[in-house]
């Protein structure tokens, strides 16, 4: 067993890990945060998507001491107390779920995408959600929810979809 | 709409804020203190006599509690009709497909089950086995279940009209042979389950399934309890689309039973490897279909003979193949139809239901059939459909085909007249080569039925309480396995009470308060659902006038419910907000519990399986598509470039909801027609993962346009029918004609990979050299 230290959502925990835990299970299992979701656990679905570092990663291939010592943020980080992230309820007001066990590792995916590039073009859009897979919605109400995502983002005062 | 406040209306998912910040809770996403972890051990041969099963190293494994075989269900076999029942939780004297469960293990945690099973010694005596439906027909084939002779499973024999003097009256016939892929539904979240036994003698489970009402009946037989102590408790699910999220699966009885023997809650999640491996998947069917017009491209005659693989056991089967013959004369007019259907046992996984059910098979052997014909003949692929597409009945009378489908509404025609200008007419003035790519459009019609029958009841009932704070409860027997029906069955009984749809407040099912419902399966939850809601909205109405009215001391005629109000229309004195009507009513006197209740009538008469004749839901959609596909001529890869889809619906209850039903529909269907099948080798699948099992993703989707053919049906709330299913249906043959119209060769055999594309253009080339 390993010590790690992990900052999920601005919260620091400290846990006991076997060298074979995936961060995947650290969250959903030790620390009880089952909004990531697991699919496929091969890192070939995106629903376990959660940022790390500001990047995103399938945290079903990471193992949780190479996350030691890195800043995650889940879905559970997203939404500022009641108020949603504009990029949550961009997807509600435009259809882009319908099952919704994709949608946590989408959305981490496109505001991975958006803060990087605040102003994706269409084709732009459909690579940076590459890695993630519905089998609901045939994307195209992702798409919209991206695009409206973007521009209410760009209309809030950081830039960024914060207050 | 003015005569709606909110049907018609693009009302955002009432499960909208659970589903983005990760508080909807699905199966795998519950746990229990104490609770166990169950792995199964499965089967490394396709067909073997299990000889022996050794668990003695397992159990001395530290942290491993329980194991359980075959043997411990007590000979219990299950299976969707009586006659059918040919299917044990986990295989008991022998395996029949590669991967069958043999033994369940329980232990402290994931990896120690894990590594549990590699510890349990079977002995198998491996079996000759049978991986092809052709191959399994014949005499001498390996024999998979005793009962069946020559391995059939199902077969039914239908004759309508006369199709040999059609045939022989017929300017052409033609003759091909056409193929369906082993395609599966693809949903992100594998099945699970946590199921707890109460030394008691009550079981309570959590399980990923669309139909729990399936699994609840499962397991009371199979542990021979009173329905009234099994206790199925609906979370989040994470995508159905029909098969497995259906019926229940090996891990779910083997959790119930290893609860039972530990008395510890136990819990199983599948790797999506196995369910990629074991999953019931799309039966692959082979049509040989026959095909004869008049000069003028009329259709005389169709004769199908399909041979469906139906891997170990029967499962759904019976359904699969009687819905492949039926939709064979929709959506268009036919007066002759033979179909001869097989559904042959093999030692591959179980072929079963998935969105499409059936009716993909056959429609897509038809549409390409159709585009060969209207090509000898030289007739244009979108005028041949237009002369034969059945016609909208007037308004009061009913169209019935030569087997007995009944139909109220028909937007075929008005559909592929919306897909005509501009989409069909100007393919030609859009490039046709560009480099390698050559570029085609394929256009195709669709039919769906609306709220599949199966051979148990048909109950769909809804029960709505009224609150005093004047919200209400909304609880059914519905399952929103991701298609929105939570969603559109708060906005009917919204509608009918004039309230918002934030005071509608559904619950999940739940088989000890939830009314008894078959399940979300064959589109029938908006449309039986809507109906049981509608009535006992309507119900609740009723009664909260009446305190109205009484309180007002007018006639209950007199008074109204609107955007929130109750009120009395000639007296601007008279009115109240819902919410304090609803205290009035449960506080005056002794107090009131209103409470209104409604079931669906819809869809009751019996379905006739052997005989082929009659009704296989309550009402039929249709869709109508174009398919621009780019083919490169030399790689063989493909451009999906743009669908159009018209869709005739009945009426869009919800437009947001319906529009992502077609897309999803239609883009499940692509993968079907270009990519999807599990590759075998004598029953082993050999790719069992998403990136080897290709679905589409963000970059493969063509652009849509939808075009909505409102019919307003008779026989459904607010003039609704099925959307999607007819988009899932209507995608394959639209793509793979598209294919055809652009580089001439005809892809009979799903899917349409670039190798299969390449393979027939060099034979194209090899015949032209010749010629």
């Amino acid at each position: 067993m390993k010590s790690i230290k992990l900052e999920i959502n601005g919260v620091q925990h400290e846990v006991e890990v076997a060298p074979w835990r995936t961060l995947l299970e650290v969250i959903r299992e030790e620390l009880q945060m089952t909004g990531t979701k697991e699919g496929c656990g091969l890192g070939e679905c995106g629903a376990c998507s959660v940022l790390m570092d500001g990047k995103t990663v399938n945290s079903c291939l990471v193992l949780a001491a190479e996350a030691n010592g890195k800043r995650i943020t889940t879905i559970e980080g997203l939404a500022q107390a009641e108020r949603l992230h504009p990029i949550q309820q961009s997807f509600i007001d435009n259809g882009g779920f319908q099952c919704g066990f994709c949608t946590p590792g989408m959305i981490m995916s496109t505001k991975v995408m958006l803060d990087d590039n605040p102003n994706p073009t269409d084709d732009e859009i459909k690579k940076g959600i590459s890695g993630n897979l519905c089998r609901c919605t045939g994307y195209a109400k992702i798409f919209d929810s991206i695009r409206a995502a973007k521009v209410a983002m760009a209309a809030s005062s950081d830039g960024r979809g914060g207050a | 709409m003015a005569e709606f406040s909110l049907i018609g209306k693009s009302v955002p998912r009432v499960d909208g804020v659970e589903k983005v910040t990760g508080k909807a809770g699905y199966a795998a996403d519950f746990s229990l203190p104490g609770m166990l972890w169950c792995k199964l051990v499965r089967s490394p041969y396709a067909h073997a006599r299990i000889v022996n099963i050794d668990a003695s190293r397992a159990l001395r494994l530290p942290g491993v509690k329980a194991v359980v075989t075959g043997k411990d269900f007590g000979g219990w076999t299950w299976g969707w009709m009586p006659a059918t029942r040919d299917e044990p939780p986990v295989a008991v004297d022998k395996v029949r497909y590669w991967a069958e469960a043999v033994a369940g293990i329980a232990a402290i945690d994931e990896d120690t089950a894990e590594e549990a099973c590699d510890l349990v010694d079977v002995e198998y005596e491996e079996l000759p086995g049978v991986f092809d439906p052709e191959e399994a027909m014949k005499d001498g084939a390996p024999a998979v279940h005793d009962y069946a002779e020559n391995n059939i499973s199902v077969q039914y024999h239908w004759n309508f009209g006369d199709v040999e003097k059609a045939f022989a009256d017929a300017y052409i016939v033609r003759e091909d042979r056409f193929a369906t892929s082993r395609a599966t539904k693809g949903y992100i979240e594998p099945p699970a389950t946590l199921a707890y036994y109460d030394p008691s003698g009550y079981i309570t489970v959590r399980a990923a399934k669309q139909s729990p009402y399936f699994h609840y009946r499962h397991l009371a037989a199979c542990f021979k309890l009173p329905l009234s102590r099994v206790r199925v408790i609906q979370p989040y699910i994470g995508g159905g689309f029909g098969g497995t999220k259906n019926d229940s699966l090996a891990g779910d009885f083997c959790a119930v039973l290893l609860s039972k023997m530990t008395g510890k809650p136990v819990k199983y999640v599948e790797s999506m490897e196995e369910e990629l491996t074991t999953s019931r998947r799309r039966h692959n069917m082979i049509t040989y279909s026959k095909m004869g017009a008049t000069r003028d491209g009329i259709i005389t005659a169709i004769q199908h003979k399909v041979i469906a693989d139906g891997g170990g056991y029967t499962a759904v089967g019976p359904l699969s193949l009687y819905l492949a013959g039926f939709g064979t004369t929709l959506p268009y007019k036919l007066d002759n139809f033979k179909y001869d259907g097989y559904r042959v046992f093999t030692n591959n996984p179980m072929g079963a239901a998935m969105r499409g059910h059936g009716v993909t098979h056959t429609r897509f052997a038809a549409e390409c059939q159709m585009d060969m014909i209207a090509d000898e003949l030289g007739m244009d692929r979108l005028e041949i459909r237009m002369k034969n597409s059945i016609d909208n009945p007037a308004p009061g009378t009913t169209y019935t085909t030569i087997n007995g489908v009944t139909l109220k509404t028909c937007g075929m025609k008005e559909a592929f007249r919306q897909v005509a200008e501009p989409y069909w007419h100007e393919r030609n003035e859009l490039p046709k080569k560009e480099g390698n790519i050559s570029w085609g459009v394929g256009v195709s019609g669709a039919p769906y039925l609306t709220g599949a029958r199966q051979m148990g009841h048909q109950a769909c009932a809804a029960i709505i309480r009224l609150c005093e704070d004047g919200t209400v409860n909304l609880i059914t027997g519905a399952t929103d396995c991701g298609q929105g029906s939570d969603t559109v069955l708060a906005m009917i009984a919204a509608e009918e009470l004039g309230i918002p749809v934030s005071a509608v407040i559904s619950q999940k099912v739940d088989t000890s308060y939830t009314p008894a419902d078959p399940g979300s399966y064959g589109s029938r939850v908006t449309v039986l659902g809507g109906q049981a809601v509608q009535k006992a909205a309507q119900e609740v109405k009723k009664q909260l006038v009446e305190v109205a009215a009484q309180t007002w001391k007018v006639k209950p005629e007199d008074v109204d419910i609107r955007d929130g109000m109750v009120f009395v229309a000639s007296d601007p004195d008279k009115q109240m907000p819902f919410d304090r009507m609803a205290r009035v009513a449960c506080y005056s006197g002794t107090g009131a519990v209103i409470m209104g209740t409604g079931y669906s009538t819809y869809g009751l008469e019996p379905l006739g399986m052997e005989s082929g004749y009659g009704n296989a839901g309550v009402s039929y959609s249709f869709t109508a598509q174009t398919a621009r596909v780019g083919v490169d001529l030399e790689t063989g890869q493909l451009t999906t470039q743009s669908f159009t889809i018209a869709s005739d619906c009945g009426r869009m209850l919800n437009p947001l909801l319906a529009e992502g039903q077609i897309e999803g529909g239609a883009i499940q269907g692509l993968g079907q027609a270009i990519y999807e099948d599990f590759i075998m080798d004598k029953g082993r699948t050999l790719n069992p993962t998403f990136v080897d099992y290709k679905m589409p993703h963000s970059v493969d989707i063509p652009e849509m346009k939808l075009i909505d053919v409102e019919t307003n049906d008779p026989d459904g709330p607010y003039g609704a029918k099925e959307a999607s299913e007819a988009s899932h249906v209507s995608t394959p043959p639209a793509v793979i004609c598209a294919i055809h119209d652009a580089a001439g060769v005809w892809i009979k055999e799903q899917p349409a990979t670039p190798e299969k594309i390449v393979k027939a253009l060099k034979e194209k080339a090899k015949e032209k050299a010749q010629k």
